[in-house]
């Protein structure tokens, strides 16, 4: 018997019903929410090209999501720069390799320490705030009356956020990557005193193009899977309050999934073309 | 189901009184049947209240009139309009037409007031200009008595306030029918009152034709021209107030007489 098999046996003594049914039942969900995901995801490239555009509240959200994150980055894109500098330079040492700290901290922040530390706190500051604002309106009717009075609340709701998250994470993954950068400083510096002149220019020679795109390409992937993923959870959340509760923390959950599923992907794709 | 080929042709075939025209009507939520074979017919100018205990599918029924919910079978006629069939461009044209006041006044609580009344303003007739949007969203607060709350969030204001304004944020576009769910829930008596002249209010002054949901014995005697009773997802009665309190229905003695 495999672990999936067991797993469901339990369940289904759990929920008193045969494993059978409770396959079916698992199933059946499963596919139902691949089917939904799929049309939403349908249904926002399809009024994300048509006119009229929401420009003025795309920027509102990029505003409203880049200032709510960008604390958190800050602190913590600091940290993992001293924290991974600190964990590398014995390593390094033991071979007397000190002087590739910043080449090896650069490409280990700029490829996938940078967007992964941002794409994980905007899931949980954006993505939550998405799910639970979108399914505050859902289960007080704010987006049946916008339905009613002909606003077109998913170009207004789901579009402009999807967008705002796409477009605002590669920006914050730049200032993540420069904060992360300039703890890596802190503590190359306490080591060796070394000069910022001579940390940047290694850091700009260890650094490629290739790089740098990579990562906006990843932390735009990121961004939509951040959006989607809120939007989906808060536009389809269930009646009443618990319904609010638990689409913030689908919204967190499955993108902060998504978001190593995405950067193993990207790595697998780079790899082939480097 | 029947079908209409536009919503000319088909307002050639409503009758020249009803602005509403329901028939066969029938909704089911898995295994529960909740509307089963509602007729119903609204009339130019009036006020129809639609009579029934909780649960009994009144919200689901004018749900369906706007398309938020699609019905299993029957046909749902709204100024002409073949609800069930229509495109998303005609389904826009017909709910400019058409108020929808919620049971929880569904005012957009991260906006004021004014910025909940601009909205369908900016977003359907694409009025920009701060000058006439002022002029506009002062006007219909006026209507409903709350022209000093234009600056206030929702969460400042009354259960009772909150519904005006859900009502002045509807009546904004001008619609020529009015549906309204649950309007005096959770009001106490003297507010549900103001509200029930607000609706009646409504009516006279924008001409407008209206369902009022309720399960409110008072409101229903003081807004309504015209009742449907519907019990168990079935029209099953329909006359005035003093008609339907004479009614000898079971079901229906035991809600007059509670």
């Amino acid at each position: 018997m495999n672990l999936l098999s067991i797993t469901l046996n339990f369940l289904a003594q759990v929920f008193l019903l045969d494993q059978k049914t409770y396959t079916y039942m698992v199933l059946t969900k499963a596919l139902i929410d691949v089917a939904n995901i799929y049309k939403f995801i349908s249904e926002f490239f399809k009024k994300a090209i048509r006119p009229p555009y929401e420009w003025r509240e795309i920027l509102n959200q990029c505003f409203a999501m880049g200032n709510r994150s960008l604390f958190l980055i800050t602190f913590t894109s600091f940290l993992a720069g001293i924290v991974f500098t600190k964990q590398s330079e014995p390593s390094l040492s033991s071979f007397g390799a000190e002087s590739w700290l910043p080449s090896l901290v650069s490409q280990a922040v700029v490829r996938t320490l940078g967007p992964l530390i941002t794409g994980l706190i905007c899931a949980g500051k954006i993505g939550s705030n998405i799910g639970a604002e979108l399914g505050s309106m859902k289960v007080t009717e704010q987006i049946d009356a916008m339905e009613v009075s002909g606003t077109r609340p998913f170009a207004y709701l789901v579009v402009t956020r999807v967008i705002a998250a796409t477009l605002i994470l590669p920006i914050l993954v730049i200032y993540s990557d420069g904060v992360a950068l300039m703890g890596s400083f802190v503590m190359v510096n306490s080591f060796s005193d070394s000069s910022f002149l001579l940390f940047a220019n290694e850091v700009a020679a260890s650094i490629s193009y290739l790089d740098i795109f990579a990562s906006l390409i990843k932390s735009a992937l990121f961004g939509f899977t951040i959006g989607i993923t809120g939007s989906y959870a808060g536009y389809y959340s269930d009646e009443g309050t618990t319904g609010v509760g638990k689409a913030a923390n689908t919204a967190v959950v499955v993108s902060m999934t998504f978001l190593f599923v995405i950067d193993l992907i990207m790595l697998q794709f780079l790899n082939l073309i480097r | 189901m029947e079908t209409t080929s536009s919503p000319l042709e088909a307002k050639k075939t409503l009758g020249v009184a009803n602005v509403v025209e329901i028939r066969n009507l029938q909704k089911s939520f898995g295994e529960r049947k909740v509307l089963n074979n509602v007729n119903l017919d609204l009339r130019a100018q009036e006020n129809l209240v639609v009579l029934g205990r909780s649960g009994s599918g009144k919200s689901v029924l004018i749900k369906c009139m706007v398309a938020l919910l699609k019905p299993d079978e029957g046909t749902i006629k709204v100024l002409g309009y073949n609800v069930p069939s229509l495109s998303p461009s005609e389904l826009n044209e017909l709910r400019l037409q058409v108020g929808f006041s919620f049971q929880g006044s569904a005012l957009y609580d991260s906006m004021t007031i004014r910025k909940n009344l601009e909205f369908p303003l900016m977003r359907n007739l694409g009025i920009y200009d701060t000058v006439k949007l002022n002029e506009m969203v002062l006007t219909a607060l006026e209507e409903v008595g709350l022209a000093h709350t234009v600056d206030q969030l929702p969460s400042e204001l009354s259960g009772g306030m909150k519904k005006r304004i859900g009502i002045a944020r509807t009546l904004i576009l001008k619609p020529k029918i009015m549906l309204y769910d649950e309007p005096t829930a959770g009001l106490d008596p003297v507010t549900s009152s103001e509200i029930n002249d607000l609706i009646l209010q409504v009516r006279d002054r924008y001409h407008t034709a209206s369902i009022i949901i309720t399960h409110d014995i008072s409101c229903a005697h003081q807004t309504s021209d015209r009742i449907v009773a519907l019990i168990e997802g079935e029209s099953k009665v329909q006359g005035t107030f003093d008609e339907l309190k004479a009614s000898n229905d079971k079901d229906l003695k035991h809600f007059f007489n509670y």
